[in-house]
């Protein structure tokens, strides 16, 4: 049902395309060419204006993405340097810089997906395989690190949900795993032990199919850059943002809470939730605000980051405080 | 040679400045997309390399035999405030804006910022009291309150540790470093000897 509504509205959507990709190209252009100081408003403040790197070379255009609109932010967007060039992706480095500089290593062509556990349909899949039989959305988020810093990102991408069904998983499976791939030699970051590599990452089964959240493939209408996580990424824009695992070669279906890799290095500052709750504070800083890349003032801080109405449901009863 | 010192000392702010002067003007910079925080860790990264630098003079007096170099040792120090000063600024004024209910708050509830603050506060009597004005007046006081760098340098390393978030390998550079000069110092006390080599 769902997959036919998306077919439906595929003829409305084409016909906003080129202009809505044009205007991100145009974007994307403002941000590469160096802005003239009369051309950027003041909020580009330290938006897109670094340094090119190699890997920044814009990913391929994605073609026939849908846009319902209806969980999309009309904040205005991160430039598009700003969200390539201002990663945490540990596997290339700990500096904010070393992903956009490094992660042209990592060759994404071919890249195979294992799916395993509790599920009907286990194995190694092609990403091409796990992705093109759904129809590709764009989401523009809100994306809050727990850093304190937060962007408003175009992703493009999949439900999850959408995914799930399709591998079926069993009655058995409670929750679902994510893996990151670790090769040293694509990922130069891996050579120390700054986390226990692979990363991992995990959700609850409702959080899982919960509609916003998103298995993304590309950002800005083009394919995912490596820095961001390409080929293929988690989204979950209610959660801080190192919940959104990148670079996933595995996918597990399992019964039991599986162990994150921030839990693992310091499970009393970093949850297995990590919802976005400004009331629980990071023991080392506040959560109650935030900076949005691109601003000079700090903003508050929403509840599950201003998704609320869509998630607040799943976590009912439960003591937040507790279940960071 | 002092002239030459000062260019190397000041050079570190002075592409701060550069580079947030092509900020200011929309063009490309090496200030991240996050400037307010890079200028945050840069500044308290050169204010921990003067303080160790600071307690090196002694240690490498008597170990290079260029005892004149002890000359260059308050200079040093007033850098490492500087740095402090703008660390400090850039808390206050563009990270927190002035918003002085949440800084206390900050100051208080973290323990990493409470080590920090510590030691700004316990650097800056050693900061007005550097003239030779003061050195006079304290005479022998002098020498024991400069011995707070003790307490401060430790402080600044531990809330450098604290800060970080999962990549503690500067901090261990830090420290390594700080370990090294505290233990020179109290080797000798000991029963260890320098001079037999």
């Amino acid at each position: 049902m769902l997959f036919k509504f998306l077919k439906s509205s595929d003829v409305k959507t084409c016909e906003i395309t080129p202009e809505k990709t044009y205007m991100n190209r145009r974007i994307f252009m403002q941000d590469s060419a160096r802005i003239g100081a009369g051309a950027a408003s003041l909020a580009a403040f330290g938006g897109g204006l670094i340094g090119a790197s190699p890997a920044m070379a814009a990913g391929r255009k994605l073609e026939n993405i849908t846009r319902s609109g209806r969980y999309d932010t009309d904040e205005r967007q991160t430039s598009y340097k700003a969200v390539t060039s201002y990663n945490n992706f540990y596997e290339f480095g700990t500096g904010k810089e070393d992903p956009a500089r490094y992660a042209h290593r990592l060759n994404v062509r071919p890249w195979t997906v294992k799916v395993d556990g509790h599920v009907d349909h286990p194995g190694d899949y092609d990403l091409d395989d796990l992705i093109r039989p759904h129809a590709l959305e764009e989401r523009i988020y809100r994306m809050r690190c727990v850093e304190a810093w937060s962007m408003v990102i175009p992703w493009v991408g999949i439900p999850l949900s959408d995914m799930i069904k399709r591998l079926s998983p069993t009655s058995k499976a409670k929750y679902i795993r994510f893996e990151t791939l670790v090769d040293k030699k694509q990922m130069p970051g891996q050579k120390r032990r700054v986390i226990d590599w692979p990363y991992a990452e995990g959700l609850r089964m409702d959080e899982a199919m919960n509609p916003l959240t998103l298995m993304a493939v590309g950002l800005y209408g083009e394919t995912l850059p490596n820095q961001n996580g390409a080929p293929l990424r988690l989204v979950v824009p209610w959660k801080y943002g190192f919940k959104g695992i990148k670079s996933i070669v595995r996918i597990s279906f399992v019964s039991r809470k599986p162990n994150t890799s921030w839990q693992g290095l310091a499970a009393h500052e970093y949850g297995f939730y990590a919802n976005v709750n400004p009331a629980v504070d990071h023991p080392r800083w506040t959560q109650a605000n935030e900076r949005r890349i691109g601003e000079f003032r700090r903003r508050d801080t929403l509840m599950f980051n201003g998704y609320g109405d869509e998630v607040a449901h799943m976590y009912a009863g439960m003591n937040l405080k507790k279940y960071y | 040679m002092r002239i030459f010192l000062h260019i190397l000392a000041i050079s570190p702010a002075l592409w701060l400045m550069w580079q947030g002067g092509l900020l200011y003007d929309f063009q490309d910079n090496m200030l991240t997309a996050n400037p307010i925080k890079y200028i945050h860790h840069y500044t308290g990264e050169w204010a921990i390399r003067f303080l160790l630098l600071g307690l090196a003079i002694t240690p490498l007096r008597q170990i290079i035999k260029w005892p004149n170099i002890i000359k260059y040792r308050r200079m040093i120090g007033l850098y490492a405030f500087f740095y402090v000063v703008l660390h400090l600024l850039n808390f206050v004024v563009l990270d927190y804006y002035f918003d002085w209910a949440t800084i206390l708050k900050e100051i208080i509830k973290r323990p990493a910022i409470t080590f920090g603050m510590a030691a700004a506060v316990l650097l800056l009597p050693l900061a007005l009291t550097s003239t030779k004005g003061w050195i006079r007046r304290l005479g022998k006081k002098w020498r024991r309150l400069h011995r707070v760098i003790y307490v401060i340098a430790p402080l600044a390393v531990i809330h450098n540790f604290m800060m970080v978030k999962a990549d503690l390998f500067v901090p261990f550079i830090h420290l390594t470093i700080l370990i090294l000069l505290l233990g020179y110092r109290l080797a000798p006390k000991l029963g260890f000897s320098y001079t037999r080599g």
